[in-house]
């Protein structure tokens, strides 16, 4: 850890001082603070020019055009010409479940086996991360903690980011089961270009395996359904974790692409009673009126992505989430990895680029996120009764030209928006004689 | 010894035509003396020359004399084929016929990812005076290799064939082939010529060696090679069995085995190098590609292989398959016929074919797509022997010639001709037999308790299959079995009721005019009795199982490039004037608004507000922005087959150059992200990568006119935990650590200062040596290095390595320390590029941070960031916007990160990175600010060519959606006419990033092996 400890010192906005260890969790909201002024950016797709939004205790009291601070020893912040905006949510990712990448000894994220519903993200999610400070700066506040790999990876729980362990942080627990509908492998194309055909394996035999798979995942479900309605002779962790699936509690995120694939999923989850959420669907523009019949919300693949065909429109990923969201479906905006999440307000920035109205896309990273989270009665838009967990933006938050996060609150309390990057910044750039901002 | 008795035993039980004359022989000789005479045939001489009624006479396994009218000596046996065709037999010049099944070498087998099969082994395992390199056996000889198989000689004997050429095909330098006749006389009887070429590919085949890894890798030892053999030519210090072989070899013909037209073009460039004149063996593509391919005036060995159809009748699946597969499926088959008419010298062989009895389908499918039946008996008589120098022996029927010639019913390439006979060398062997007559027909058949029912002969060899009819009340219709010898045949069949249960007949032909049969019948129930059959009428074939002839007008169009976003005509360059923008000049005129941009031979003509159109067109830019080009510093896209050669610590001598991919979609993706320029970088697995090649994204272009041209040429250096292998590898290849790293360095360029020192010494025989070439050129200014690098201190050792070993280090890339050693940096002039914002993917990057680049812009060094990512390189613009975000650049400045600073490090900012009277017209317009997220590039153009217009994207797709949708449903006419198809399977584009390792040498090897089997 000394590694990091390059000095010593509190850590505010304005003090000129290091180390990330002492970015220390906010205390509770004490005082109300009223923000005025602002442009109010609700996350349900509504916008209040010159707004006031008040919070007390943690939780929104009002959010009005042109509203008075209250009476009463409150904290005005003045943000005339600012934007406020609803704390973003980034689901499905394996933030604090993961420090570098290519060094295995910080991955806690893909365990071993197939039907892992057993596995849960919380306990594992590490508070002290560098990286949940760097996102905080851009304005992502809340996280769904998401385990990986197998067919059944297992479930996650949904956090804030601003605690002193798991306990602290999490909103939600257990939240979802995550599912990964088993697909055909996808091959790398040959080195000349114009020949049909791969040579050395059996597509017959791919399917086979496939189907295998689905088979396996179906009778899992079936004898996880029926242990669920009495009680059993032997206990099995791994079924009984399945139960909150069936009464509802527990939501199941299915990750599928292909169209055929986003169908199959859907088709058998509703078999066990379930309406999932897919996850990834590359190729969900394909099906909306499936979509949309069977209510089913979309969490998109980043839409900085690659077209999944050669053949694909250019900038059918920059799309894919305006074409659903104009057709009605419910969509949700992730974006791959953990630190990379820093990056979620440009992607629902470029789903409004791509055809979706600016406060619809802010949604699909707020309010949207919040209800396929199941935790949209305390958070994901401003408004009264709700968490006060909102950020205080210079410019439009969702473009990397104008996010400028100056101030931001989780459950009211007023949180510290340093973070190991601003740190370095300034102890190099005082190195050089540069002016520190 | 006993293996050799018992061949000799089973030849002479065959008859021996000509004996060996050095081996004894157990019993009494049984010479015959082998004198045939072939009289009233019509006898093709060859493509140019057809004698009707005409007589071949042959003795022993040589042709006596051809001709009109020719008096048949006494002493010969007379075989009359009136109305039958004589042809000579066909070559293939491209078979491993006779040679054993390679079998993979002990390692390297591995590829993809993580780099896992790598066993690090170093240098050759051959044990003896060979190359250090095991791709590099030109030693290897088939003569000695190849041994009669009987199976597949009997194959390729029905199928016409009289002599093959046989290659090894294994390896980079494969060594020489040899041509044999198909006999089944022993090999000492049967060899046409023991060295007919050297071979070569870009396979390293079973060589157990590491490197190449890549195909620039291959290019590049293969081009050592050649200098290696020059120097040992004048060398006596030592003794190099290959070399020795390779140099021997020169004065052969040089047969090229490439996959893909672009590989054409690669080995053809090393061809002109060396002065070799290469026969290339190909794929069967050149049709996208022929001007180009015409150009390297070479003569070509083509596969006669056509992809099978898709099935495509789920318009999921159907997704699967790109329009690449598709067009792909359906033009292959024009490709004999599109050589022929660009006048290319081109031979068909057999390789290649799933199997052998496909040959005559596709051949007649090529000629249906335009082949001439003269050009293709051409291409697998008189070209091939040519190409392997036998044609003094066969190929044509003259005097002196083999006696290897076919005898047929008919028109060689005519649907439904015969091969009766394949004689090789003077001996018969029987595919068909000649004196069959033709059964086919409906006769009126009755059988004893039966009474009147039809019978329908049909099928091959003048009949092979029949079927029975009874018209009436109970009218039925059923399949026989048909068997038949000779004139004797047996039919089987079961009319189901009246009488139930299996009707058998057997009889024989009883009169040829009408055909008239009779015999005798048995029924189920045990009754016998006769039957008889006479000719009513000729049947109707119905051809089966033939893939659909296309027809010619319905052909779709060739594409450049072959791939989605390909078009017909390639966009043009115009004179345009961009109006009312705001430009962003990127000049000390700073931001214009309201400004215009006039566009004109390719360059920048004009700045400024109010400028006149004159004869340009006018495009109203009001509301949008204007910048130049994206300049990607640091990108892998466009690269064919690998981009890391990274089994040893240093690959100075392999060259993006040689490898540049014109028909990678992500040139057309990044267009639409506003990019015209790209630097594509080797990868970073070692210390010192390979030379780089600068391209501009003119998409459509062939890879050499993509090339930048007149730049300055970099190399590629890397630091860290890739070139110390920490994530991958087996960590058996020097370094491991930093402190390796270093003493690469070190040790490299000690030895390039000796090697340049050795080379100024008139007389001396200093071996060139391409990996030194490169750093003697870094050593002289020449050559500019780039380096991969993250953390403080080994940027700190590079540059106290260059100072000390007296070399410049021009631009650390993708740099995430830069911060660290900003001062150093700008003390020394070395610019740096970088991520905007990418950390924690390892543990080299955890105090990478996003105000990188801020801080080195501000300490003044010339700053950039570049993408070493497909995707990222599609919105550069928006990484430069982080630059505001994270460090307050201003935006005038933030932009220059993507468009002047790169071009400033690349040495071209005085072609590109500004708008500027007088530089290259490559500008994109924006539909916002360009370092918003709002903002689209609309039209990007190169050299003043609008290669992207969103709009014009439209139109490109709804147009490609409607020749998908036309060859989907070729595919399911194809289908529904009973051709063959195959499952679509998804093949993902390849992407490269830094990192990328796999084994492209091994992988291709797999992939001719996998289309090898017969």
């Amino acid at each position: 850890m000394n590694k990091y400890l390059l000095t010593l010192a509190l850590s505010t906005l304005s003090a000129v001082t290091f180390a990330q260890a002492t970015i220390s969790p906010a205390k509770k909201q004490t005082q109300t603070i009223a923000i005025t002024g602002a442009t109010i950016h609700v996350g349900n797709g509504t916008v209040i020019e010159n707004g006031t939004i008040v919070f007390s205790n943690g939780k929104i009291v009002s959010v009005t055009a042109a509203g008075a601070v209250p009476q009463g020893g409150a904290m005005e912040i003045k943000a005339a010409g600012k934007h406020v905006y609803p704390g973003f949510i980034a689901p499905v990712t394996n933030l604090g479940l993961a420090e570098f990448e290519s060094v295995k000894a910080t991955l806690d994220f893909q365990e071993i086996g197939n039907m892992n519903p057993h596995i849960r993200s919380l306990i594992a999610y590490n508070t002290d991360s560098k990286v949940p400070a760097t996102l905080r700066s851009n304005g992502i506040l809340m996280a769904q903690i998401t385990p990986e790999g197998g067919t059944i990876s297992g479930s996650s729980s949904v956090v804030q980011l601003d605690a002193w362990n798991w306990e602290d942080a999490v909103i939600r627990t257990d939240d979802a089961q995550h599912i990964n509908w088993p697909v055909l492998p996808r091959f790398r194309g040959g080195f000349g270009g114009g020949r049909g055909g791969m040579g050395a394996f059996n597509p017959e035999a791919l399917q086979e395996r496939r189907n295998a798979a689905i088979a396996d995942l179906d009778a899992f479900f079936a004898e996880a359904k029926a242990y669920s309605e009495a009680k059993p002779d032997v206990v099995n962790t791994r079924l009984a974790a399945m139960k909150h699936i069936f009464d509802g509690s527990e939501k199941v995120f299915i990750t599928a692409n292909s169209q055929k694939d986003i169908v199959a999923a859907v088709n058998f989850a509703k078999k066990y009673g379930i309406t999932p959420v897919i996850v990834g669907g590359e190729e969900a523009y394909l099906v909306t009126d499936f979509l949309k019949e069977n209510n089913i919300s979309v969490v998109i693949k980043q839409p900085h992505s690659l077209p999944s065909s050669l053949d694909d429109d250019v900038n059918m990923p920059y799309k894919n989430g305006a074409i659903l969201a104009n057709a009605g479906v419910n969509v949700v905006v992730s974006i791959e990895g953990y630190w990379q999440q820093r990056n979620l307000p440009f992607m629902a920035g470029t789903v409004s680029a791509w055809g979706l109205d600016k406060e619809k896309a802010l949604s699909t990273i707020t309010l949207n996120t919040a209800k396929v989270l199941g935790v949209d009665k305390t958070t994901g838009s401003l408004e009264a009764g709700k968490d006060a967990t909102l950020f205080i933006s210079v410019g439009d938050a969702l473009d990397m030209k104008t996010n400028n996060v100056e101030k931001a609150f989780i459950q009211g309390r007023d949180i510290n928006l340093d973070n190991l990057h601003k740190q370095l910044d300034r102890k190099f750039s005082e190195k050089y004689g540069l002016k520190v901002k | 010894m006993k293996k050799i008795l018992l061949t000799l035993a089973l030849a002479f039980s065959a008859t021996c035509l000509f004996a060996q004359q050095t081996y004894p022989v157990n019993g009494s000789y049984d010479n015959r003396p082998g004198q045939f005479a072939f009289v009233n045939a019509t006898i093709v001489v060859s493509a140019n020359q057809t004698i009707s009624n005409g007589t071949l006479l042959i003795k022993g396994q040589t042709i006596q004399s051809v001709g009109a009218g020719t008096a048949v000596p006494k002493g010969y046996v007379v075989i009359d084929l009136k109305g039958k065709f004589i042809y000579p037999s066909l070559i293939d010049p491209f078979t491993t016929y006779g040679l054993p099944e390679a079998t993979r070498g002990g390692a390297g087998g591995g590829f993809g990812g993580g780099g896992g099969g790598r066993q690090s082994i170093f240098v050759s395992t051959k044990k003896g005076a060979y190359n250090w390199n095991e791709a590099i056996r030109p030693e290897t000889e088939v003569k000695g290799m190849i041994a009669n198989d009987s199976k597949k000689a009997d194959d390729m004997r029905k199928a016409g064939f009289g002599s093959v050429n046989v290659v090894n095909r294994d390896g980079i330098a494969r060594g020489t082939s040899a041509a044999v006749t198909l006999s089944d006389e022993p090999e000492n009887n049967n060899m046409l010529s023991a060295q007919t070429a050297a071979n070569y590919s870009f396979s390293k085949g079973t060589s157990s060696n590491d490197y190449p890894t890549s195909l620039m890798g291959s290019i590049a030892l293969l081009r050592q090679t050649y200098y290696d053999a020059q120097w040992y030519g004048k060398q006596k210090e030592e003794y190099n069995i290959s070399l020795e072989e390779f140099n021997k070899q020169q004065n052969l013909s040089q047969i090229f085995e490439v996959d893909g037209w672009q590989n054409i073009l690669r080995a053809d460039k090393i061809g002109k190098e060396f002065s070799k004149k290469y026969i290339f063996k190909t794929t069967g593509d050149e049709y996208q590609r022929i001007p180009e391919v015409k150009a390297t005036g070479a003569s070509l060995i083509i596969p006669i292989s056509f992809v099978k159809a898709f099935d495509v009748e789920d318009p999921a699946e159907a997704r699967s398959v790109s329009l690449t597969q598709m067009k792909g499926w359906e033009l292959a088959p024009t490709n004999p016929a599109a050589l022929e008419k660009a006048g290319i010298n081109f031979a068909i062989t057999t390789t290649g074919l799933d199997n052998i009895r496909d040959f005559w389908t596709n051949i007649r499918t090529a000629i249906d797509n335009g082949l001439t039946e003269k050009q293709a008996l051409l291409s697998v008589t008189e070209v091939p022997a040519r190409l392997v120098g036998i044609s003094d022996k066969v190929g044509t029927l003259e005097k002196g010639k083999l006696a290897n010639f076919l005898i047929t019913s008919d028109n060689l390439f005519k649907n439904g001709n015969i091969v009766f006979e394949n004689w090789v060398q003077g001996k018969r062997f029987v595919v068909n037999k000649i004196n069959t007559t033709d059964l086919r027909g409906v006769y009126a058949l009755n059988v004893d308790g039966i009474g009147a029912l039809t019978l329908k002969i049909t099928g091959t060899g003048g009949g092979s299959a029949a079927a029975i009819e009874r018209s009436g009340p109970d009218s039925t219709k059923v399949t026989a079995t048909f068997t038949r010898s000779g004139d004797w045949l047996s039919i089987n069949f079961n009319l189901r009721k009246n009488p139930k249960g299996d009707v058998r007949l057997s009889g024989y032909v009883t009169s040829a005019s009408p055909l008239t049969f009779k015999g005798e019948s048995a029924l189920s129930d045990g009754t016998e009795g006769h039957w008889t059959a006479s000719f009513k009428e000729a049947g109707k074939e119905m051809p089966r199982r033939e893939e659909p002839k296309p027809a010619l007008a319905t052909l779709g169009t060739l594409i450049y490039p072959f791939t989605a976003f390909g078009t017909a005509a390639a966009p043009v360059q115009e004179s345009v004037l961009l109006k009312n923008a705001t430009v962003w000049t990127n000049e000390k005129e700073g931001i214009l608004q309201n400004a215009d941009v006039l566009l004109e031979g390719g360059k920048i003509k004009a700045v400024g507000k109010g400028l006149s159109a004159g004869n340009a067109k006018v495009i109203d830019a009001t509301g949008k922005h204007i910048t130049a080009g994206i300049v990607d510093e640091h990108s892998h896209i466009a690269i064919a087959g690998g981009v890391n050669e990274g089994a040893q610590s240093s690959s100075a001598e392999v060259r993006i150059a040689d490898v540049v991919n014109g028909e990678d979609v992500n040139i057309y993706r990044q267009l639409a992200g506003g990019v015209t320029t790209s630097h594509l970088l080797h990868g970073s697995a070692n210390p010192i990568g390979g030379q780089s090649q600068l391209i501009k994204l003119r998409w459509g272009k062939s890879a050499e006119e993509l090339k930048f041209g007149g730049n300055d040429g970099f190399i590629k250096f890397a630091l860290g935990e890739n070139v110390k292998q920490s994530n991958f590898g087996s960590g058996a290849r020097f370094p491991v650590t930093r402190m390796g790293v270093e003493q690469s360095y070190i040790d490299e360029f000690t030895r390039a200062k000796e090697y340049q020192a050795g080379m100024a010494v008139k007389g001396n025989n200093v071996r060139r040596d391409l990996e030194l070439d490169a750093i003697v050129e870094i050593l002289n200014n020449k050559r500019f290095i780039t380096c991969h690098s993250y953390v403080q201190s080994e940027i700190n050792m590079l540059i106290h390595a260059a100072d000390s070993m007296g070399f410049k280090i021009n631009t650390f890339t993708h740099i995430l320390e830069g911060y660290k050693v900003a001062d150093k940096m700008k003390a020394h002039g070395i610019a740096g590029s970088t991520f905007a914002d990418w950390w924690a993917y390892k543990m080299e990057v955890q105090e990478a941070i996003p105000y990188n680049g801020a801080i080195m812009h501000n300490v003044g060094i010339t700053t950039a960031f570049n993408s070493d990512d497909a995707e990222m390189a599609r919105r550069l613009n928006q990484e430069a916007g982080k630059s505001v975000l994270y460090g307050g650049v201003p935006e005038e400045e933030a932009l220059k990160l993507v468009t002047l600073n790169p071009a400033k490090m690349l040495h071209i900012d005085n072609r590109v990175g500004s708008i500027k009277a007088g530089k290259d017209a490559d500008v994109v317009i924006w539909s916002a600010n360009p370092l918003s997220i709002y903002a689209k590039a609309e039209k990007t153009f190169v050299d003043g060519i609008p290669y992207w217009d969103l709009d014009q994207d439209v139109i490109v797709r709804k147009a490609q959606q409607g020749e998908r949708a036309r060859l989907i449903q070729k595919m399911l006419d194809s289908k529904s006419r009973g051709a063959r198809t195959q499952r679509p399977v998804f093949e993902a584009p390849r992407l490269y990033a830094c990192e990328t390792l796999e084994d492209y040498s091994a992988e291709l090897t797999e992939l001719e092996r996998s289309h090898s089997h017969e």
